[in-house]
């Protein structure tokens, strides 16, 4: 393993979603805001909001995924993230973003949806706006 | 004796059925081969997911503060029980032994004098159980429209259990399902959910202390609904991987009966056609020799 990596393990309910022996970097969006990891960072367990997860391999690979929500571990510079929404960024194209969009608005709509919700449902569209620009 | 075209009827009926638990037996064989691949693929997300529920626990200080679905509510009167089945029939015991399994928990919590719900999941389950506890069943869920099983399911099911916990209708929770053992031998099981008991970690458990984001009890609080999912998921994935399983081997039971009948009617078939030129030409001898 070259200096400076760690593992990183990206899994869902349905299967393992990415493996990588030797990552530089990761950035998360973590609960109370985003979170870089680099190597031998303290054991954390920590939740996501919907944000994008951002792997960098070298300086020219990077891999990036959106998440809706989930919950990391490191531990001994292995990094896991279990997530039950998660998708590769190259796999949305703006179709998908856009009802992904609609559907989170729809959410939006319902009157009784408690404060917490509604910031996250507020912040993943923001999330998914920026996507769509790019 | 049945006549010979009786026979043949027969036959031909006795084939044409082979040929059906044929087919099934290597639909089957296909399914579980995808069933199995999918339980597979599904573990490390589960395992994981328990570790991390094990380490937080762990780090909680405070107990009597500690979530609802960890700790349990306090009391012990209302058990409720999901029992998961299949959709689809012609699967040999399976879900007859789900049934058992859970009809004999059933009887035990009655006995004890608590109350009793059940959640019926696949349709094969609601209809073997609603005749005597038609009263107990509060809800039935079924996934006949998904093709595979999938998160999404799971997480319903799940929903409807926070939801009902939430508004305190039960103290215990328990599932039953089928866990693949192989393609012979599937194990009922029965599998307390909450409050949770966190089964054995899987590979090391870390010693030293976490740091959190946000506190613990705030990370358990979401993630204990989301473990509940979980648990239904890896539960309708081995009754998925079970239920092909049972399938398959019924079916080649099945196959085999059917061929041992073929024959049988065969050996009836030929010595019956023998027995009538047997007969016939006795009855020419017989009428040459008088003239």
């Amino acid at each position: 393993m070259m200096e400076g990596n760690f593992k990183i393990e990206i899994a869902s309910p349905e299967k393992m979603i990415f493996s990588e022996q030797n990552v530089q970097e990761v950035t998360l969006p973590s609960y109370e805001g985003e979170m870089g990891i680099l190597k031998d960072h303290v054991s954390i367990i920590a939740f996501l909001k919907p944000g994008i997860v951002k792997i960098l391999k070298s300086p020219e690979a990077i891999n990036s995924f959106f998440v809706e929500d989930g919950i990391i571990e490191f531990y001994k510079n292995n990094l896991t993230i279990l997530s039950s929404k998660i998708v590769n960024v190259k796999d949305l194209n703006k179709d998908k973003i856009t009802q992904l969009i609609s559907e989170t608005e729809k959410i939006l709509k319902d009157e009784k949806l408690d404060d917490n919700s509604r910031y996250l449902a507020n912040h993943k569209i923001d999330t998914l706006q920026s996507l769509a620009l790019n | 004796m049945a006549s010979l075209d009786d026979l043949k009827k027969r036959i031909v009926s006795v084939k044409s059925t082979q040929k059906i638990t044929k087919a099934m037996k290597m639909v089957a064989a296909a399914k579980l081969r995808k069933a199995q691949e999918n339980a597979e693929k599904g573990r490390p997300y589960s395992e994981k997911m328990n570790n991390i529920i094990l380490n937080l626990s762990n780090g909680i200080s405070d107990k009597e503060n500690a979530p609802k679905l960890l700790s349990g509510t306090g009391e012990d009167k209302t058990h409720l029980c999901i029992v998961l089945t299949s959709d689809r029939g012609l699967c040999g015991g399976f879900n007859t032994n789900i049934i058992k399994k859970a009809k004999a928990y059933f009887k035990k919590i009655s006995n004890e004098g608590k109350t009793l719900k059940i959640i019926t999941v696949g349709s094969k389950g609601y209809d073997q159980l609603k005749r005597i506890y038609k009263d107990n069943i509060i809800e039935k869920i079924s996934f006949k429209d998904s093709k595979t099983i999938n998160y999404l399911d799971a997480e319903k099911v799940g929903k409807v259990i926070i939801d009902i916990f939430g508004k305190k209708e039960f103290d215990v929770c328990t599932i039953f399902y089928n866990r693949f053992k192989n393609v012979i031998t599937q194990i009922p099981q029965e599998q307390q959910i909450i409050p949770l008991k966190a089964s054995k970690a899987v590979g090391d458990l870390s010693e030293d202390n976490y740091e959190f984001e946000p506190e613990e009890d705030e990370i358990l609080n979401n993630l204990l609904p989301k473990n509940i999912s979980t648990q239904i998921f890896k539960a309708m994935l081995e009754n998925s991987a079970s239920e092909q399983g049972s399938r398959m081997s019924a079916m080649d039971n099945a196959t085999r009966n059917a061929g041992e009948m073929v024959d049988k009617l065969t050996i009836e078939y030929n010595r019956s056609r023998q027995a009538a030129i047997t007969k016939e030409l006795i009855e020419i001898i017989s009428g040459a020799e008088s003239l």
